[in-house]
């Protein structure tokens, strides 16, 4: 590890104003931070420790929603009370993900900052766009069996690897974020991360001294929440392809189809478009495979990753399939 | 600034980069805690952190100011050895061993997990109750990788100790 000035934020504002600064990065679980720092991709000059301030409460909203805390750790979220009974989807797509000990350390703002897990992204002897602006990717002619296949670029084709922010694309959840001024804005979770376009190093909104401090879910809605993800292993893998579903019928037909995707993408994958054909219709298998023409009509591969257009269009079935009581 | 580790109070190491791995096996000569992969992957690392388990190779030493961090040998002693201790060695549930202290100190934490009622990845239900079948503790325990491959072992270790848990 590169040596760094360590800082303790005591309090919020303090963090804010100590990571203004372009080489000082916030942490708190820390789980994929150190890990990068001891392979040098990421050596920020100043640490800031952010994981004691006080932004781990799990609150209900006046609302009816959820509010959970950025420092809330992805086990305290899972095991939630309101979390299992309201949002299993979300419980069930933190799961999903890394191995418990990993999950005990992992936060919730963390989470949504993790880094793609490209090769050539966390190896710094290859030529990486997102590490090293304009040294290339290697994944486009290369090893690309993680890869993306939506929202690409000439730039880069590195995946989003996580599964929580899968579940709250679907869910309609939105990231609360302060600056060092005090200010505070919200986003949604579906415009948080970015496509990598001619920026490939940006993974999301949050500008300099910008800190997430909650998470915000909406009032549970009526209806099926899955999450399905397709690893190479049973366990503790990263996705090839992960579908959550938000999904609800009325006399028959579709009255809810929120769809969120992972492992396709720079981003979770929302595309309305999809509840608006699935919306008033009464599932079949054409319908489904209907679905799956309208979210992969833009798809491309790049060799090794080619699988996953098809295993998306399978995993969007299954997932409706079993989210409707159908029978494939 | 201190660290309590087995019922003993230190110092935080003055290098930031020191990981809570570092500090207890090169600074405080506690190599119980082993080194695998070094990168949180393997479980070899596993510590127990008031109580929950975490991989101490990610993790820096000086984030852990006033916490109380339990290794293998604050578990038990080859006198005084805990459950999970004497029933590794009944069922023969290593070869080489290297991996043996994380796998108990994160076996440890997930029977407490079991206990609490928290679901895993392998539930069918997100409300409990769980049992400590084999499909449950082979996704609980995933984050503890055995290259020599004792899982069947390790399996029958945790689950003689579940059974035995369940029955007091």
């Amino acid at each position: 590890m590169k040596p760094f000035d360590f800082q303790r934020a005591d309090g919020l504002e303090h963090a804010a104003q100590l990571c203004a600064d372009q080489d000082s990065k916030p942490i708190a679980g820390g789980t994929n931070l150190i890990d990068l720092m001891k392979l040098q991709v990421e050596t920020p000059e100043t640490l800031v420790d952010i994981h004691r301030l006080p932004l781990g409460r799990i609150d209900e909203t006046d609302e009816g929603g959820l509010r959970i805390g950025a420092l809330a750790t992805n086990t305290a979220t899972a095991v939630h009370e309101r979390v299992r009974s309201d949002y299993p989807l979300l419980a069930r797509a933190i799961l999903a993900g890394a191995s418990q000990q990993l999950r005990n350390k992992a936060t919730t703002g963390g989470n949504l900052c993790q880094r793609t897990r490209c090769y050539y992204f966390m190896n710094i002897d290859q030529p990486c766009n997102k590490r090293e602006p304009g040294s290339g990717c290697g994944a486009l002619e290369g090893i690309a069996r993680l890869h993306a296949v939506l929202g690409t670029s000439d730039q880069c084709i590195a995946t989003y690897p996580g599964d929580m922010a899968v579940a709250m694309t679907a869910l309609g959840a939105t990231v609360e974020i302060a600056d060092a001024k005090g200010k505070s804005r919200s986003v949604p979770v579906r415009d948080f991360h970015c496509l990598p376009g001619d920026t490939p190093w940006r993974d999301n909104v949050l500008e300099e001294g910008e800190i997430i401090t909650a998470v915000i879910l909406p009032p549970p809605v009526a209806g099926k929440q899955l999450y399905r993800k397709v690893r190479e292993r049973s366990s503790y893998a990263f996705a090839m392809v992960s579908v959550a579903a938000v999904v609800a019928l009325e006399d028959g037909r579709f009255s809810r189809a929120d769809l969120a995707f992972g492992a396709l993408a720079h981003k979770p994958w929302h595309d309305p478009r999809l509840s608006a054909l699935l919306l008033g219709k009464e599932p079949s298998a054409k319908l489904f495979d209907e679905a799956a023409e309208v979210l992969l009509d833009s798809a491309e591969s790049h060799g090794e990753n080619a699988y996953k257009i098809p295993l998306a269009r399978r995993t969007l079935a299954a997932v409706l399939a079993e989210a409707t009581g159908m029978e494939l | 600034m201190a660290i309590t580790i087995n019922s003993q109070t230190y110092d935080l190491p003055d290098d930031p980069r020191t990981t809570l791995l570092d500090f207890l096996r090169h600074d405080l000569g506690l190599p119980g805690t082993k080194k695998g992969c070094d990168h949180g992957q393997c479980g070899a690392c596993t510590v127990l952190v008031d109580g929950m388990r975490i991989n101490s190779c990610l993790s820096l030493a000086a984030m852990h100011d006033g916490d109380h961090v339990t290794t293998i040998e604050g578990l038990g002693t080859p006198d005084a050895p805990s459950a999970l201790q004497r029933a590794f060695v009944e069922h023969d549930g290593y070869q080489c061993g290297y991996c043996t202290p994380g796998q108990i100190c994160s076996a440890t934490a997930m029977l407490q997990e079991i206990a609490n009622g928290w679901p895993s990845d392998a539930s069918e239900s997100l409300d409990g109750p769980v049992e400590a079948s084999g499909a449950e503790i082979r996704e609980r325990m995933s984050g503890n990788l055995c290259r020599c491959g004792a899982y069947a072992n390790i399996v029958a270790a945790i689950e003689d100790v579940a059974a035995q848990e369940d029955a007091a």
